[in-house]
């Protein structure tokens, strides 16, 4: 047996599962190499590491998804074989995926019930209901997924894991589009299934929510176990070290140098797309030059309402309600607002900022079809590659070469890489929804000071992230989205948590109490 | 009265080919599967359907070979595209082929054997009741089985647990596998069901609407019900509405024909085609619609990895 340094009473107690010596290879990287866990019955169990460092990986081994090329696996003591994810279930073995595992086309309550013994289905409306509203996580379970928001879908999932009354319950960032009133819901409801028994695998990046959290941590670099600490008498600083053995970058904030209104929305009004979709009413905002604007709110405000009419993707009829670069912009498509100097860097990296069946290369061919790459209609498939190799580089991703699959990336390293990519392209206005959603701690880091650097470079940036932690740092003006209206943007001086907290709380807002809690201690 | 008792009696029956093979086609499509070999299924049914009912003289037996022989080419295709990955579009139409061909070569001695035909259901009584008795109680039995057919889709795909695990297969093969279920079995048993469907429409035509065997009888019918299923927008009752307009617009043209209107057959023939899908076309422009009903994975291979 591994020593589990935490753990003194180890030899009595049977560890719910036990892996030894899992490894996993893919061509060029070894994902797993010769990694051991033990999960106790009752635990909260952190698993740490940065991109790439193969959590996910091993998450997907225990769920049966991947089947490693070596190494053991035991529950409740008895050897198992690594089956199915059908086995991994009938064991008791629920897993939130990062990635989320919906169907867009069915609702939430058909999302559940696809997903539970049939047992377990009946008067699920009222169960989901019931569920969610004890957690905090409030679910409608006759709206179709695909109209909701990446923070929306994440709860179905949460709900539907919950609903299984599992064993082990694994959660792949569960908390990144939560508000912070809902993580402490959450936190709750785990610590409570753990007082019963239940097992919890938390992959985290929130380096303090793990130290609130979480009784034991293995932290992974590389695909190799490099520690098992108590994350609570550890520091944030220490846990940083063993996660990417360096010290964390700090972001640098300089003072503003905001020059002209470089994107200026003019009261914009979009009607609702769909019957579940959001109005916007009487939008308006400048982003200047050199300045970083942030716009909170709780997911389904009408963030992904305004995104579509910024990026080009909903035009707007009014053409002089959205001005990019001095001209009216609001009939244009997205590619004519990119030749206007538009960069956007959307919610879902792939599907909407990634083909994910292509290769890296065509994917920054995909935005950039001007010369040098290409000339005379023709690709230039050397300078694709050299410039895709560049921005691999210099935004340190982690991907064999630019013949990698977008797919084939972790979340956050196709994130630095659509990130970098649009960079490159030197907007004038960029645009970021969620930028560092689902990242790690070094590479959301890194992303923030890129943004930095930009406004820096005289860029206006608007920022759309429910992270309102990440807007406070970085933004130099916030506004908040509530019911599809856009507060005016305030110096984040002259602003306080309990204004902020209020605004997002809104009239008529769908959740009230929650977001009026987020930031009202 | 009884001439609307003839034309609704006629449309249908010209209608159930369709019926089957497009209701089939659709729970196929439905699990994300495309099988571009509906005509080659239906043509095998029709032929291996007429050989059995001339063998035996029981209509009955000829329709159940012609389901079963149906069902096994599809699980050729099924073979080939689930198990071995085979490109779907390519390996469907790669059966359509084959079966025009096989069922050509199979049927050639039996091109002017004569049968009898299933009956017409008849009821004594009932079935001679004046307008009623011929509008309700007077159809092919397997027009009755068209209908059922129709209800039990539906019902299996709306109401039922199973129907739900085939959408959410036919939606994302990803997460349905991720959360337990057998993707490739599910995709199995929904070909070997569309192809019998298929085989039961050849069939139809082969032992009850027209009772006898000719080359290529299906008159691409196959290809008309594979976009039935698309212009329906993959919902059956759009499906019914299709196939019964297809019916009642080749009856049209026949009276047309007979009728010495001054316009050439050709044209003629192809207004049942045309009119369908112009019809479909246009009740179905709703894009939201198309979104939340279209399989999303319709025609891409998936294979649990390692």
């Amino acid at each position: 047996m591994a020593p589990s340094p935490h753990d003194t009473s180890g030899a009595a107690r049977l560890p719910r599962l036990s892996l030894r010596g899992i490894t996993k290879h893919y061509p060029g990287v070894a994902a797993n190499d010769h990694v051991d866990l033990d999960v106790y019955p009752g635990e909260i169990h952190a698993v740490l590491g940065e991109n790439g460092a193969g959590k996910s990986t091993l998450m997907k081994v225990i769920d049966g998804l991947v089947i490693p090329d070596e190494g053991t696996m035991r529950w409740e003591g008895e050897p198992v074989d690594f089956a199915s994810p059908a086995k991994a279930h009938k064991r008791g073995i629920a897993m939130v995926f990062q990635h989320f595992s919906l169907f867009e086309t069915l609702t939430v309550a058909d999302n559940i019930r696809v997903a539970l013994d049939a047992a377990h289905a009946r008067r699920l409306a009222a169960r989901i209901r019931d569920v969610s509203a004890r957690y905090a996580m409030p679910l409608d379970p006759a709206r179709y997924v695909h109209t909701m928001s990446v923070g929306e879908r994440q709860r179905v999932e949460i709900v539907r894991c919950l609903l299984q009354a599992p064993k082990l319950l694994i959660l792949d960032e569960p908390t990144s589009v939560l508000t912070p009133a809902a993580i402490d819901a959450l936190f709750a409801m785990l610590r409570t299934l753990a007082a019963d028994g239940v097992s919890i695998l938390y992959i985290s990046h929130k380096l303090d929510e793990i130290r609130t959290l979480c009784d034991r941590a293995t932290v992974l670099r590389d695909g190799r176990v490099t520690g098992q600490c108590d994350p609570r008498v550890e520091t944030t600083a220490s846990l940083a070290r063993m996660m990417i053995g360096g010290d964390l970058p700090h972001p640098v904030h300089r003072a503003a140098h905001a020059g002209r209104a470089a994107l200026v929305v003019d009261a914009l009004d979009v009607p609702a797309s769909d019957p579940f979709g959001i109005a916007l009413r009487d939008v308006s905002l400048a982003v200047r030059t050199g300045e970083i604007v942030g716009i909170a709110g709780v997911s389904g405000n009408g963030q992904k309402e305004l995104l579509a009419a910024l990026s080009g993707e909903r035009t707007v009829e009014r053409s002089e309600a959205i001005t990019l670069a001095g001209e009216p912009a609001g009939h244009l498509g997205p590619r004519a607002r990119r030749v206007l100097g538009l960069a956007f860097i959307p919610e879902e990296r792939l599907g909407r900022g990634a083909v994910p069946e292509m290769s890296l290369a065509e994917n920054t061919l995909l935005t950039m079809r001007a010369p040098p790459l290409v000339v005379h209609g023709l690709v230039r498939a050397s300078r694709v590659g050299s410039r895709t190799e560049q921005t691999i580089e210099r935004f340190g991703v982690k991907a064999r070469g630019p013949g990698d699959a977008a797919q084939s990336l972790s979340g956050g390293n196709l994130q630095k890489f659509i990130v970098g990519r649009e960079i490159e392209r030197e907007p004038l206005v960029l645009i970021a929804a969620q930028p560092t959603w689902g990242v790690d701690v070094g590479a959301a880091a890194q992303i923030r000071q890129t943004l930095l650097d930009l406004r820096e470079r005289g860029v206006a940036v608007l920022v759309v992230s429910e992270d309102l932690d990440e807007l406070l740092e970085i933004s130099d003006r916030l506004a908040v989205i509530a019911n599809g209206q856009l507060s005016p943007a305030k110096p984040i001086r002259e602003t306080s948590a309990e204004e902020i907290g209020q605004l997002m709380a809104g009239t008529g807002t769908r959740e009230p109490q929650q977001a009026a809690a987020a930031l009202v201690p | 009265m009884n001439e609307v008792a003839q034309i609704v009696v006629l449309t249908l029956a010209a209608g159930t080919p369709l019926v089957f093979a497009a209701l089939g086609e659709l729970v196929v499509e439905k699990s994300g599967v495309l099988n571009l070999g509906v005509e080659g299924m239906m043509l095998v049914g029709a032929v291996a359907s007429f050989i059995v009912a001339a063998r035996t003289h029981s209509p009955w037996l000829g329709v159940s070979a012609g389901a079963l022989a149906a069902a096994a080419l599809s699980l050729v295709f099924a073979v080939l595209a689930l198990s071995l990955r085979a490109n779907q579009v390519a390996t469907g139409l790669a059966l359509s082929l084959f079966g025009v061909g096989l069922s050509a070569f199979v049927g050639r001695p039996y091109m002017s054997v004569v049968i009898e035909g299933m009956k017409p259901l008849a009821i004594p009584g009932v079935s001679d009741l004046p307008g009623v008795g011929k509008l309700v109680f007077a159809h092919s039995p397997l027009v009755y089985a068209s209908i059922a057919l129709f209800v039990l889709v539906h019902l299996f795909l709306y109401r039922t647990r199973a129907g739900l695990v085939l959408r959410a297969v036919g939606e994302s093969p990803q997460s349905a596998h991720a959360i337990g279920y057998d993707v490739i079995g599910i995709r199995y048993a929904a070909v070997l069901f569309g192809g019998a469907c298929a085989g039961l429409g050849g069939a139809f035509l082969a032992v009850a609407y027209t009772p006898s065997w000719v080359e290529g009888m299906t008159a691409g019918r196959g290809w008309i019900a594979l976009a039935l299923v698309v212009f329906a927008t993959w919902k059956p009752w759009r499906v019914m509405v299709g196939a019964y307009l297809f019916g009642s617009v080749t009856l049209a043209q026949f009276q047309a024909q007979a009728a010495g209107v001054e316009v050439s057959s050709q044209w003629l023939a192809m207004l049942p085609y045309v009119a369908t899908i112009v019809v479909l076309a246009i009740i179905s422009r709703d894009a939201t619609m198309i979104r939340l009903n279209a399989p999303a994975s319709l025609g891409r291979p998936w294979h649990p990895a390692g």
